[in-house]
């Protein structure tokens, strides 16, 4: 008999939970899901982004009050912790030697020259440009999330409590909506474009797969609750171009993709990223590269050429800086995209670090942690700028130098610095050239362009036979 | 301007990250990851600055206690001869740019020593008679009591006018 009431409470307790998942399925289904594919808002998400910035307000001013009285703790930075002098190694030697007399010619050696040097390596030493691009970006003031806690301590009770709700509320509330709307999302990309794919090449085929596409992207981007501001839609990226924009996580795709369809680039990978990509090929030409070919630069340039060259294909996304940074800065854009030809559309992506830190890095967190570290962020809030197309110049220009001119323009509507940094150093060792560089930059200074010294100004040094 | 407690916490921190192996001492290949430092074309010798001779690591308070030399210079500071000179003066900050050239500790910067620097600065970018040249001239000027040398007193004259307090010193940004 005990066996049987047992069993009982065990079925009622079974309808309850798929009673409850009914109406789980409904309420994601039809608040969020379908609004999303129709590309409507129900303005939720607006209203959770206004409350959480007004307690973020609330925990900054707490937070301020806090540290004034616990003042050994040292202010947060963004952009580095040492006065830094922004002169060329030109102008700041010539500070150092502004007090010397002058050789008519203005070029010798002076035994000051050493301290440029000494002072830029202890600079280096202390805090150096490069490195801290490659970990996420300091905040201002903590934003009650327990992974950007740095050197916060322990401030005040309500504080705290709030932090426990926030923890409760992302890991319990959120992060299942979230999951659940990512699964469904991937999956109707994966069967929404196998489908497509059955049909015949035509004008209907592709406006259904770039629905699809849209769609789906959708769903994903409401599956990490991200807000996206687009800024200048009349600049987007038109079939036969190539959109360049800054890199700071694999969730740029999903970003730039809800707002056009864009062909992909990179890497055939194995599994469920292959199982995507191959059915993602079969709706509309994403260009995939297999390991092998993306050795040989030449390869990939005319399979992109070709690519741009049919000039109705959707246009060609790709990341220049060849790795995450983590958005305070754009480091050096690889000239080879720019060898293509085509015009490029240049986009600059701005996450806001206070609901959540987008960058992935990749040295620390494989993928899938990175995406539940996402998902169990407050949200992602980004502005997109569309800026106006440009093309190589006529006059000589080289892709290096369009290169820079690009990587400038969206470092400057982004509100980033402009490094000249290559982010492949994040993982390879400095190349010599580099030391060269600073060499011969500081020998043409002394001994002058063409190898000459500059004549004694008085009495004559012992003539070398 | 005082280094305060919050900036021995930002060395701190800065001397954890280098230290990749989290032992609490730096080696010479934590200060070669460093990417800026490795274009430096004086790179290893200041990385040298910091390891005593005969020592393999350095641990915080030495690191701490050779980025001193860049605090920036209090002027207010009265010329007081009982107290030892602070690490910061003028004078400090020459003699440890001093030890720079003169890597033998012998109180004079030799030609070769001078050689060697210049060598390092310039790479192949100049021929070795220019590079005679230019060292010849430099201990010219410098040299006063000719035995072709730079003594710590010649290498200070010669140095008179130049600011060092701001040009060999490092501001904290808050």
């Amino acid at each position: 008999m005990e066996n049987l009431r047992g069993g009982g409470v065990m079925e009622d307790l079974w309808d309850v939970a798929v009673v409850l998942f009914q109406v789980w399925i409904s309420v994601v289904l039809g608040l969020i899901m379908l609004p999303a594919m129709f590309g409507l808002s129900l303005g939720v998400t607006g209203v959770y982004i206004q409350i959480l910035v007004k307690i973020l307000e609330w925990a900054t001013v707490r937070i301020q009050r806090g540290r004034k009285e616990q003042p050994t703790l040292p202010l947060p930075l963004a952009n580095g912790i040492i006065e830094r002098e922004g002169g060329s190694m030109e102008e700041e030697m010539g500070e150092l030697r502004c007090s010397r007399p002058q050789s008519p010619a203005g070029r010798e050696f002076a035994l000051c020259d050493v301290f440029y040097f000494y002072k830029k390596g202890i600079e280096s030493i202390v805090d150096d440009q490069v490195t801290q691009r490659f970990s996420s970006e300091e905040l201002a003031s903590w934003n009650l999330l327990t992974r950007t806690n740095q050197n916060f301590h322990y401030i005040s009770l309500r504080l705290t409590i709030i932090w426990g709700v926030g923890v409760f509320v992302r890991y319990c509330v959120l992060f299942p909506l979230r999951i659940t709307l990512a699964i469904i999302g991937l999956t109707w990309l994966v069967i929404g474009t196998t489908l497509v794919g059955f049909l015949p090449d035509s004008s209907a085929k592709n406006w259904l797969s770039e629905l699809v596409h849209l769609m789906c992207y959708r769903i994903c981007a409401r599956g990490l609750s991200a807000t996206i501001h687009y800024h200048n839609k009349s600049n987007r990226p038109q079939k036969g171009g190539i959109c360049v924009a800054n890199h700071t996580t694999p969730i740029d795709v999903v970003i730039l993709a809800n707002d056009g369809c864009y062909a992909m680039v990179g890497q055939v990978h194995g599994g469920l990223m292959g199982i995507i990509q191959r059915s993602m090929l079969r709706s509309c030409p994403h260009v995939w590269f297999e390991r092998s070919e993306m050795k040989d630069r030449h390869a990939v340039t005319s399979r992109l050429k070709a690519h741009v060259a049919a000039k109705n294909k959707l246009p060609i996304l790709i990341f220049p800086e060849g790795t995450c940074i983590n958005n305070t800065s754009v480091m050096m854009f690889k000239k080879g995209s720019f060898e293509i030809g085509g015009t490029i559309y240049p986009v600059a992506i701005k996450y806001d670090p206070r609901f959540g830190d987008a960058f992935w890095n990749s040295a620390k967190y494989n993928m899938v942690s990175y995406l539940l570290r996402m998902m169990t962020s407050w949200a992602i809030v980004v502005n997109v700028w569309y800026l106006p197309p440009m093309t190589l110049e006529q006059d000589g220009e080289d892709a290096a130098h369009f290169a820079n001119r690009v990587k400038s323009a969206i470092a400057e509507q982004g509100g980033l610095l402009d490094l000249a940094w290559d982010g492949g150093l994040k993982r390879a060792k400095v190349k010599d050239a580099l030391k060269e560089e600073q060499q011969k930059m500081y020998s043409s200074m002394i001994v002058g362009q063409n190898g000459n010294i500059s004549p004694e100004p008085h009495s004559r040094a012992t003539e070398k036979q | 301007m005082k280094i305060s407690p919050a900036h021995i916490i930002r060395l701190y921190d800065r001397f954890e990250f280098l230290d990749k192996e989290g032992s609490g001492q730096l080696r010479l290949e934590d200060f070669a990851e460093v990417k800026e430092l490795a274009m430096n074309p004086i790179g290893d010798r200041i990385i040298g600055a910091f390891f005593s001779p005969g020592q393999e690591t350095v641990d915080f308070p030495s690191f701490v206690r050779i980025l001193a030399h860049f605090r920036p210079t209090d002027k207010n500071r009265a010329k007081d001869s009982t107290q030892p000179e602070p690490v910061n003066s003028r004078t400090s900050k020459l003699k440890f740019a001093f030890q720079l050239y003169d890597q033998d500790r012998d109180g004079k910067i030799s030609r070769a020593e001078l050689l060697q620097v210049l060598r390092e600065m310039l790479g192949m970018q100049v021929t070795e008679e220019q590079l005679e040249s230019i060292a010849d001239r430099a201990i010219q000027e410098a040299d006063l009591d000719r035995d072709d040398a730079i003594s710590f007193e010649e290498f200070r004259k010669s140095l008179e006018k130049v600011n060092i307090e701001h040009k060999m010193s490092i501001r904290f940004l808050r």
